[in-house]
């Protein structure tokens, strides 16, 4: 008997939840989709506090143009679906001026056509050079903008480095996800562009629990360096089966997936001398004190950490620039959609935590591959490399 | 010591020869393989005695190696103590599983039970989520990090734990079933629970019995992989299905079975990674699966006879 | 079972006709209609499925796969090949009968958790060709670019119009499947149900039937799948993961197994619970939602469409 009043309330509380939104109307809202839970969680989670730390902070400051600014939060949890039906409740329900997100590639792709066809300014926080860029007309959508660097950036990033190093030989070893496929997609197009050889093209699941069988291929091949593209636990397994197969003489590079100080301590020393391209919000004290987002970024950092008393992850500085940007727009135009997105792209020399953006009609992302600092994991910490 | 002649020939050379790259694939495919083994031995437990597959079986070893996390490395907690104190926990959300969640079913059908478990995997992965958070922990391996090089091949201290545990999960279940009392009741529930009933078993305590012993055997398989691989609250439901697969390969109920079963699609996964397209290794362990299956119906070891009288 | 009450369907329908019209008017949820579109395209696959597991007793964890099927069928003609893509969903559907037959034939031969494990794996295997055959479906970041869909110039690009199609098409799906199940087709299917060795001595060819349903309800969720990726105008492989197909499963659970009201009634809670209403809850989502679907299973095992019959006895014998 018991359980079936339980059931009764939960069922009750189900529907009073459906009808009890009551949508306030603020004109100065902002809409933001991130996964914040799911597979992608390492992504939306960072993001989602970012973004609310960054309204609080706004707001705390008397808002914008004297308007408090309302940011309205869903998670789509990694799901397709679910992102595109909350993009459009954010769009026609919530009425917000712009939104920022989704996190991943896969999902901002998803929602495109949403944005377009409504008009509305979306900012994505995710990698993939195709969230911003149509293919069939070779324009970017006149609506979409993102502030995460293209893969293209770390690639060029890396082959810089490998180029200053004298490695010509590599093997590459990616995960099945969405972030893995682009990144490798972009290490095999450039490849040839910085005289590098792929010799290993190797592969492994999000969930795997260990990557030997891969790396000893690999090591078979003996590149003279080897990057890995993922993110999350296999990222940290796979260094560490690195290092126990003995592979050192094999230079390690990881993707800017790695911009966790956490992944360092979790590799329990595997990481020393991996090197990896990183956005300056993950280095803000090593930079030099003349560095353009010396500034922004060492705020960024040091109230991140204040107030969730957690490692920075990169991540969250992509939902930082975004928000900004958005803000930035508002207090020029205010709170039109059109007069937002011509200002996006024509802002020049916005300096933000992954960047000094400088957006056009031709470049809705705004960065180049001067965005990454070469970095390498020296006594368990980030050096910038030289 | 003398090494067999390929390892000798592998040593002779400066890189890695081909022979030791497929003893290393063999090598980790064991040792992943012990991991499912141990999975799919806790599947054959309860299903033994209740015909359910207990989808939630991945969930014991998330949550294995979670809690050892939170007792050796958070509380601080000695090895030893703290691997004992973490099989007593998981093994007591085992025991409130079966009590809550199994039980109270009014009317269990078998396709009703395995959607109970459905939701008892999701219920747990939600309290872990909420009590760890998102991101992955990491053990100390239980020996060290060292790695021991035999010829070329690697072979890191903990594969060596993984792969000794099923061992000794593997004798003590077979001492446990032929030798005790208590487990020849639950062999004679798995093989008719109404005549066991007759003969004054207390079936329902068996049945408790399968699913606190199953969560025990699944906490030792998350404590010892935990080490290698990492663990998070989401990796549950991707165990629990090679575990699955790993049960059904070797045949439902058999426990050399489930131990076979287990140990062939870790080779067969490291295997094709290693020599074919790593980007389709869990579709050639599935499409082997499904050969097998289509070959024999009841796996490897399975009995047809005995899938016949089962319910479902 | 078999005697079909013209009651409740009117009431369905005049509930489905009406529905966009009223929830534009209740503040907070003018939003549902486009919830309920998925909602339809999940009732779609139930529907098969309800015929497959309830009628026939077989087990499928793999559906995800045919919905996939569609989905990519829609978009890899449409996209690279111009298709129509009215064409595409025939196109789509024959392509799932096929793979249906193909994998029906040896697989249905399986009992129990085999045949749940081999479908299983079935589902599993398609998901990572969708993932890594690259060049025809985009990869793991999916396929954009998805026509939507148009009849003589009226294009069905609004919530509300593709609403109806939708429905429209659940509606046609579930008659259908009522005149299916009333055939001596349906007649058969219950009989071996209830003892394959009874309709077999009764000269049922039941490996025939059974491949028939699996086939059928292959269709229904490829058609599925070419409805969605129209709508979206874009499909990725997690859409189609096995984690679909389990959620799929809980839905003929949580709505009633034995029953095609159930398929409707559990694919629609399901599409409401997962697609709007648990977010509310956060970071409790997960948890609430193992919290429901245990309390049904434990106090509705016969799921929600048993719920009505339960009252009216209850109603009849006051205890």
């Amino acid at each position: 008997m018991m359980g079936k009043k339980v059931a009764a309330v939960l069922l009750a509380c189900l529907l009073v939840g459906g009808f009890a939104i009551s949508p306030a109307s603020a004109a100065y809202k902002i809409g933001a989709l991130f996964s914040v839970t799911g597979g992608a969680s390492f992504l939306g989670d960072p993001e989602k506090k970012t973004a609310e730390m960054v309204v609080e902070q706004i707001n705390k400051a008397g808002g914008i143009n004297g308007e408090k600014i309302e940011l309205v939060v869903y998670d789509d949890e990694g799901d397709a679906t679910k992102c595109n039906l909350f993009a459009k409740k954010l769009i026609n329900q919530d009425k917000v001026v712009a939104v920022i997100g989704p996190s991943v590639s896969g999902l901002s792709l998803a929602v495109v056509p949403v944005f377009e066809k409504s008009r509305t300014p979306l900012i994505s926080c995710a990698a993939s050079y195709k969230i911003v860029l149509n293919e069939k007309s070779g324009k970017p959508y006149p609506w979409i903008f993102k502030t995460a660097q293209s893969d293209s950036h770390a690639v060029e990033a890396i082959y810089t480095q490998m180029q200053k190093m004298g490695i010509s030989k590599i093997a590459i070893l990616t995960v099945t996800d969405g972030f893995g496929a682009s990144g490798r997609q972009e290490l095999l197009r450039l490849a040839d562009q910085y005289k590098i050889a792929i010799v290993g093209d190797e592969k492994y699941d999000p969930k795997d629990t260990d990557m030997t069988a891969q790396l000893t291929k690999i090591k078979g091949i003996a590149p003279q360096a080897i990057i890995n593209w993922s993110v999350g636990p296999t990222q940290v397994t796979v260094m560490r089966n690195w290092r126990d197969l003995g592979m050192q003489k094999m230079v390690f590079f990881q993707s800017h997936g790695f911009a966790n100080r956490k992944n360092i301590e979790l590799a329990a020393g595997a990481a020393e001398g991996v090197y990896c391209p990183l956005g300056a919000c993950n280095v803000a004290e090593v930079l030099p004190d003349d560095h353009p987002q010396k500034k922004v970024t060492m705020d960024y950092m040091q109230s991140y950490m204040a107030k969730y008393n957690e490692p920075l992850s990169s991540f969250g500085g992509y939902a930082w620039d975004a928000l900004y940007l958005v803000a930035d727009a508002l207090k020029a135009v205010g709170p039109d959609k059109a007069k937002i997105r011509d200002y996006l792209e024509n802002r020049k020399n916005f300096i933000g935590q992954h960047g000094v953006f400088n957006f056009s009609p031709d470049d809705h992302n705004g960065l180049s591959k001067d965005a990454f600092q070469m970095v390498i994991v020296k006594d368990g910490d980030w050096v910038l490399a030289e | 010591m003398r090494h067999p002649w390929f390892i000798r020939a592998a040593q002779r050379m400066n890189s890695i020869s081909f022979a030791t790259q497929v003893l290393q694939f063999i090598v980790t495919g064991l040792t992943v393989g012990a991991i499912y083994a141990m999975v799919a031995i806790g599947f054959n437990i309860i299903y033994n005695v209740t015909e359910i597959i207990n989808l939630a079986q991945g969930e014991f070893v998330m949550l294995g190696g979670l809690v050892m996390v939170f007792m050796h490395v958070s509380v601080g907690l000695p090895l030893v103590p703290a691997f004992l104190s973490t099989i007593f926990l998981v093994m007591l959300v085992g025991i409130v599983m079966d009590r809550l969640g199994i039980r109270t079913i009014r009317k269990p059908s078998v396709m009703t039970l395995i959607i109970a478990t459905v939701a008892v995997s999701i219920i747990i992965k939600g309290v872990a989520m909420l009590l760890w958070g998102k991101s992955p922990y990491d053990l100390p391996a239980f020996s060290g990090r060292t790695p021991i090089q035999l010829g070329g091949v690697v072979v890191q201290p903990q594969y060596l734990w993984v792969i000794g545990f099923l061992i000794v999960v593997a004798v003590g279940l077979t001492y446990f079933f032929n030798r005790t009392i208590l487990g020849k009741a639950m062999r004679a529930c798995a093989d008719n629970p109404s005549a066991a009933r007759l003969v004054g078993i207390d079936v329902e305590k068996m049945v408790l019995l399968s699913f606190a012993l199953s969560a025990a055997i699944g906490a030792v398989a998350g404590m010892t992989m935990t080490p290698i691989a990492l663990m998070d609250y989401d990796r549950g439901a991707m165990l629990a299905i090679k575990g699955f697969g790993a049960a059904i390969l070797g045949g439902l109920g058999s426990f050399p079975g489930a131990i076979l079963g287990g140990l062939l699609i870790g080779l067969i996964e490291s295997l094709g990674a290693g020599l074919l397209l790593s980007g389709y290794k869990d579709a050639y362990a599935l499409i082997i699966l499904l050969a097998v299956l289509f070959v024999r119906p009841s796996g490897i070891l399975g009995n047809l006879q005995v899938t016949k009288f089962k319910r479902f | 079972m078999l005697q079909i009450r013209k009651a409740p369907i009117a009431a369905g329908m005049l509930f489905i006709l009406i529905f966009p019209w009223a929830a534009d008017r209740i503040p907070g949820i003018d939003h549902y209609p486009d919830v309920m579109i998925f909602a339809g395209i999940y009732c779609l696959i139930t529907i098969g499925l309800s015929l497959l597991m309830g009628y026939a007793g077989q087990i499928s964890l793999g559906h995800a796969a045919f919905y996939g099927i569609g989905a990519y069928v829609s978009g890899i003609l449409t996209t690279r090949y111009g298709f129509d893509p009215w064409l595409c969903m025939p196109i789509g559907a024959l392509a799932a009968a096929a793979v249906a037959v193909a994998v029906g034939a040896p697989s249905l031969r399986l009992r129990g958790h085999y045949l749940a494990m081999a479908t299983l794996a079935f589902g599993v295997i398609v998901n990572i060709f969708f993932r890594e055959q690259r060049q025809w479906t985009g990869g793991p970041d999916g396929m954009t670019g998805i026509p939507g869909l148009s009849l003589f110039s009226f294009e069905f690009d609004s919530i509300l119009s593709y609403y109806y199609l939708v429905w429209g098409i659940v509606a046609a799906a579930f008659f259908f499947t009522i005149a299916l199940i009333q055939s001596p087709v349906g007649r058969a299917l219950r009989a071996i149900h209830t003892s394959e060795p009874a309709a077999a001595a009764m000269g049922i060819p039941i490996a025939r039937y059974k491949i028939f349903v699996f086939a059928f309800s292959a269709m229904l969720a490829s058609l599925a799948g070419s409805l969605y990726a129209h709508y979206m105008n874009f499909i990725n492989p997690g859409t189609f993961d096995l984690f679909f197909s389990i959620k799929l499963v809980i839905m003929m659970a949580l709505g009633g197994m034995h029953s095609i009201w159930g398929a409707l009634v559990g694919a629609v809670l399901v599409a409401f619970l997962s697609l709007e209403w648990l977010h509310f809850f956060e970071q409790f989502e997960i948890l609430i939602y193992g919290a429901i679907l245990l309390l049904v299973t434990i106090f509705l095992p016969e799921g929600l469409a048993g719920l009505p019959a339960k009252l009216l006895e209850r109603a009849r014998r006051p205890s």
